[in-house]
């Protein structure tokens, strides 16, 4: 406030001038912030075009058949998005089935049942799986984890389905450890503390009264919780899901690690397969050709579509819960 | 009677299975948190030497360290962060202060809030597109800009959030005494927003300081000391990503090393920021 001190015993005219000082100065910082809040809309604009501009010259070889066509071959130049679309899809919605009834168990158990002095500590523990880049997932994924399910559980899974019709094209051999099934449970575990956080926030919304009214009336705490809370958050609890469901779809590390990478489609979830960023990170540094690099980012341009209508989605469920519990 | 016991019983069993489930969920979370932890130490520690943090990634079967990829990680998310976190803060500030009730302020929200959690692939991308395809080359400086893109959404929802929670009246004190509004903001509402936005920024190097994908290429990798801002620099990540999946046991010595070192500093990183809103919260 020095600047205001330094205009207090000045004379009439040099006041006019601070003022007028403040005033432009005031209008300059007013602009730059404004400026740097229309930048964030420019980069979300920036990278739409120049994913649209970057994918042109395989889009308009392949026209829509690209996201029809199961073919991969850079020897040949023939390019289709199918297998990797398919790929993304099945792991995020495996992983979205596994981690969301855990997600949810875990924020009943730190709202309901925890005792107090626990809660901060257990719920910061489960946040911190956020925090664990995803290249380290990747890792423990491929030396600790596949090879655990190889040995262990994939073969047991695969002789307990082998005679049953359907399950066991599902669960056909060999077991390689890595693969689409293995993914979706890496994925299921780093998407567990988002769904965990979303749905402890959102109970936290629910007013006291009607809890307690339900359990004036004598329900118990699953009843309350089944009846009460879950319906009063459920357009919160699918905010926080499709949250989740977005950043399954784009992780790239993790997956990278344990998908397999295999341009095919399979009917078993232990085949090694490949997801839309998988295949990026693998191949794009490796890319020869135009039509090769260009495929790849017809790819990234896909996954960005898929991704912003999940998210968008996603915030415009959780502006609704927040504008009610404000209101 | 008996009947209506038994419903209650019933009641009471469910009850008791769904919670006994629920906190099985809970050791579910706890116990794989736990195993990568311990497989992280248990793999990573034993490689952990003074080579590492002073001798050059070393060729296939050789021994080394990982001193150039810990100075490309750290070169790159400083200037990260040297970028992204002004133009976060600004952004913020017009959406807490000028313009909170402004239609661009909503909008801007939305987008952010999607370009928080974006793939961060993607950010890769924009950036080879707008920077890596015009020069013809990778560089360190690309891979700083992606992180950036990175960084802005982060720091602007934390600022615009611990903006949002300054009182009104502090700013009306300020203005009472004739301070104009940018000075109103500058010497009141950031110093009472300060620990707030300081754990957006450490929250923000947490996160890129672990991203690999942004990097793949726009940065690549490098086998050598480079400080060349124009030129492929390695980094911590891309070079745990490039070791793991090698066939040699000591490159994937020193990427377990390496995963527990990133680890050790994004999980330390990220508890040191929580503690700052923790103390807030309880004051």
């Amino acid at each position: 406030m020095s600047a205001v001190q330094e205009a207090m015993p000045a004379a009439r005219g040099s006041r006019d001038a601070t003022v007028r000082r403040f005033a432009l100065t005031d209008a300059i910082f007013r602009a730059l912030t404004k400026a740097a809040a229309i930048l964030v809309l420019v980069l979300l604009g920036g990278v739409a075009i120049s994913l649209i501009a970057g994918s042109w010259p395989a889009l308009s070889t392949f026209g829509l058949s690209f996201v029809g066509s199961e073919a991969w071959n850079p020897v040949t130049e023939k390019f289709g998005a199918l297998a990797p679309i398919y790929g993304t899809i099945i792991t995020s919605a495996i992983a979205i089935v596994i981690a969301v009834p855990i997600g949810i168990g875990i924020a009943i158990f730190l709202t309901e049942l925890c005792p107090r002095p626990l809660r901060r500590p257990i719920g910061m523990a489960v946040e911190l799986l956020a925090g664990i880049p995803s290249i380290i997932y990747g890792i423990w994924g491929l030396f600790v984890f596949a090879p655990f399910l190889q040995t262990t559980v994939q073969p047991f899974i695969i002789w307990m389905f082998h005679g049953i019709p359907g399950l066991n094209s599902l669960f056909a051999g060999p077991p390689y450890g890595i693969g689409l099934l293995t993914s979706a449970m890496i994925l299921a575990i780093m998407i567990l503390p988002f769904i965990t956080s979303i749905t402890k926030d959102v109970f936290d919304t629910v007013p006291s009264v009607l809890k307690e009214s339900a359990y004036g009336i004598g329900c118990t705490t699953w009843e309350v919780t089944r009846r009460v809370v879950i319906p009063y958050t459920r357009v919160g609890i699918m905010g926080g899901v499709m949250l989740a469901l977005g950043r399954a779809l784009g992780e790239t590390m993790a997956v990278t690690f344990v998908i397999g990478n295999a341009h095919r489609i399979s009917a078993s979830l232990f085949a090694p397969a490949t997801t839309i960023s998988a295949t990026i990170a693998n191949e794009f540094t490796e890319a020869v050709g135009d039509l090769y690099t260009s495929s790849l980012v017809a790819l990234g341009l896909i996954l960005f579509i898929i991704t912003f209508i999940i998210l968008a989605i996603a915030r415009y469920m959780l502006l609704r819960i927040d504008s009610r519990a404000g209101a | 009677m008996s009947t209506a016991l038994s419903l209650h019983q019933s009641r009471k069993r469910k009850n008791s299975v769904m919670m006994a489930l629920c906190v099985v969920a809970a050791g579910i979370g706890l116990a794989w948190l736990a195993l990568i932890l311990g497989a992280l130490i248990y793999k990573g520690l034993s490689g952990v030497s003074l080579a590492v943090f002073t001798e050059m990634t070393p060729p296939p079967g050789d021994a080394g360290g990982l001193l150039n990829a810990i100075y490309g990680s750290i070169v790159m998310t400083i200037i990260g962060i040297l970028v992204g976190t002004p133009i976060g803060v600004l952004a913020g500030t017009y959406m807490a202060e000028y313009g909170r009730f402004s239609k661009l302020t909503t909008v801007v929200r939305f987008i952010n809030d999607i370009l928080l959690s974006a793939p961060s692939i993607i950010v890769g991308l924009f950036v080879y597109e707008l920077m890596v395809r015009p020069m013809g080359h990778f560089s360190a400086i690309a891979g700083a800009v992606a992180l950036s893109i990175l960084v802005i959404p982060v720091v602007v929802r934390t600022t615009e959030d611990m903006l949002n929670l300054v009182p009104n009246a502090l700013r009306e004190a300020g203005t009472a005494i004739g301070a104009p509004r940018w000075v109103v903001i500058r010497s009141v509402a950031y110093r009472a927003a300060m620990s707030g936005i300081v754990t957006g920024i450490l929250l923000a190097v947490a996160r890129i300081s672990g991203e690999t994908a942004p990097l793949l290429f726009t940065a690549l990798n490098n086998q050598f000391w480079s400080s060349n801002l124009n030129a492929p620099m390695a980094s911590l990540p891309v070079t745990i990503f490039q070791f793991a999946l090698s066939p040699y046991e000591e490159w994937q010595q020193l990427a377990w090393t390496g995963a527990l070192i990133i680890t050790l500093t994004v999980l330390g990183l990220s508890i040191f920021a929580r503690s700052l809103t923790g103390r807030r919260e309880d004051r």
